[in-house]
């Protein structure tokens, strides 16, 4: 037992191990794998109907895979006696019952877990929600308020890990980056968070570690500055035509991007070879919105067949 | 807390966590039941047209009540609105989507569906009380010559088994149906068929009785007592009617998928 840890297995919190589900005619979910590690948000990041909510129920036993499995902290979901007690789900924040007032949802899901009541106040405080909005009907909620009350209900059960589909949909620029300080902090004090997102700068704000799926099956992985490393470098310079031509000595390929061009380069040998040259650089960092072409590029071929053509005709 | 620190990396410890018991899953139903509005109304509207109709009957009958009449009156609606209730129950998990949240905190959903129906009991037993109470209540104003006659507790058991299998026969629809508008037309629509057929068909009523719950179900209320036969009938119609249902509901709940 001992080994397992001493021998530096990484610690993976949740674990999704050639997870497959077929309808009628599609596979939904192509034989994906990956991992979550505790201590990191983890954001799930894939274009509407890419597959990740299908994989997200498959996670908690809503949906039946048709192959692979997901451990949960070593277990099957449905092994976990009392699950909110150790995992919290938010799949969907609009599937409340509109006629039950938010601190109702709250009581109800409280009263399952076997917690004290005095939890619902402790979550409807840690969520921002007042007493006169807890006492509203669920159908008088805009987005917003339902997408932090299903964060609410995901933390009651103080669980380990987070799953949440979609949580950033409907928050406004200040309900996102409290979003973002809630999760950070929470999965600075151990816990592990995978959340789905279908917009790439909403991920990119919240999320330690990313991980792509288009049409069902996982296109990339990585943190977003290992997934950026291979959109390349940005740079402008006094002397770009200088640059250019030193950077072809050295094998280095540039790409015009805007003002400047898009080399396939760490940032450090470009510089190195500015500074060679005497050239005087005015910009030099990650290609910008480079993560975003790249989930174009990657997602691409799940967007209809008409706007891959025209993408195409545009590069051509 | 020792065994806090003895879980290995990238684990979760489970010793400690223990499933909600179904005492607890029963209680959450029924307070589900009654913590919206459209159930909240619907719980006091049996309630309230229950004492009404008794009322009513006592202010308009000519005749002096005894007890059972009293008892007759409650199960009229509450034959027709138990079911309704026992419907709901069961379907707004999906009409809402809550089934999303409900089978995520528990996800044997057999443990949910089984609490459901013991809630769905305990309403209908409740009731049958309320219209108890009434009855007891409205027989002394009403002053009939032998107030108590026929009151055995086998017949009383008996009235109780016609309003359960009423109510579960809603369960048994909306388990298999999952859909509340469905369920509740279905509930009223299919015994009223049958119920023709058996009216018009009347060469085979006979036979027909064997399939038809209303009808049997219905002899439940006769103070004379019902024979072998009857009872047969009964089980049969039950057969068809609520265990087949709730086998196939079963089945289609463990099987679908929630979303």
């Amino acid at each position: 037992m001992c080994s397992a840890s001493d021998s530096g297995t990484v610690e993976r919190m949740i674990q999704v191990e050639n997870l497959s589900k077929k309808y009628a005619g599609f596979t939904a979910v192509d034989d994906i794998s990956f991992t979550a590690l505790p201590g990191r948000v983890t954001g799930f990041l894939g274009p509407n109907g890419a597959g990740k909510s299908t994989t997200m129920r498959m996670m908690v036993g809503l949906t039946r895979p048709d192959a692979g499995r997901v451990l949960i902290g070593g277990h099957d979901y449905l092994d976990i006696p009392n699950p909110g007690r150790h995992v919290g789900v938010l799949l969907d924040a609009s599937a409340q019952h509109a006629g039950r007032t938010g601190r109702e949802v709250l009581a109800l899901s409280a009263a399952t877990m076997g917690l004290p009541k005095s939890r619902v106040d402790e979550l409807l405080a840690l969520v921002s929600l007042t007493d006169s909005e807890a006492g509203r009907r669920v159908k008088n909620y805009s987005l917003g308020m339902r997408q932090r009350l299903g964060i609410a209900n995901a933390l009651m059960g103080d669980p380990q890990v987070l799953i949440l589909d979609e949580p950033a949909n409907g928050l406004d620029p200040a309900g996102i980056r409290w979003m973002r300080g809630l999760l950070k902090g929470y999965a600075d004090r151990g816990g592990t968070v995978l959340l789905s997102s279908h917009l790439l700068h909403e991920v990119q704000m919240i999320a330690d570690d990313l991980v792509m799926i288009g049409r069902g099956t996982i296109v990339a992985q990585g943190t977003p500055a290992e997934l950026m490393q291979n959109s390349g470098t940005y740079f402008r310079a006094v002397e770009q035509e200088k640059l250019l031509a030193a950077l072809a000595d050295e094998g280095i390929v540039a790409n015009p991007v805007a003002d400047g061009h898009r080399a396939e380069a760490e940032s450090v040998r470009i510089g190195a070879v500015a500074a060679k040259q005497g050239i005087t650089l005015i910009e030099l960092r990650g290609a910008d919105g480079g993560l975003e072409d790249l989930f174009l590029e990657l997602t691409a071929e799940t967007q209809r067949e008409s706007y891959t053509d025209q993408t195409a005709g545009a590069q051509a | 807390m020792s065994t806090q620190t003895a879980v290995q990396p990238g684990m979760i410890d489970i010793s400690g966590s223990t499933r909600p018991s179904l005492a607890k899953l029963v209680q959450v139903e029924i307070r589900k039941m009654a913590d919206t509005r459209a159930g909240l109304w619907l719980l006091i509207s049996i309630a309230v047209i229950t004492v009404l109709v008794n009322t009513l009957f006592l202010i308009f009958s000519n005749d002096d009540l005894p007890f059972l009449a009293f008892l007759q009156f409650s199960a009229m609606p509450q034959g027709m609105l138990l079911p309704v209730l026992a419907i709901l129950l069961v379907t707004q998990e999906w009409g809402q989507r809550t089934g999303l949240v409900t089978f995520a905190l528990v996800p044997h959903r057999g443990r949910v569906l089984l609490a459901k129906f013991v809630a769905a009991l305990i309403f209908i037993v409740a009731a049958f009380l309320v219209a108890v109470v009434i009855a007891a209540v409205l027989t002394p104003i009403a002053g009939a010559d032998d107030p108590w006659e026929d009151v055995t507790g086998p017949y009383m058991l008996r009235i109780v088994l016609a309003l359960v299998l009423g109510g579960v026969w809603g369960f048994a629809f909306g388990v298999a149906l999952l859909n509340s508008a469905f369920a509740i037309v279905a509930y009223f629509a299919v015994p009223t068929v049958v119920s023709i057929i058996t009216g018009i068909w009347t060469s085979m009523q006979d036979k027909l009785l064997w399939f038809d719950l209303t009808t049997s179900s219905a002899m439940l209320f006769d103070p004379d007592g019902i024979s072998g036969k009857e009872w047969a009938q009964i089980g049969t119609s039950s057969l068809i009617w609520i265990v087949l249902p709730i086998v196939i509901g079963w089945m289609r709940v463990q099987k679908a998928e929630i979303k």
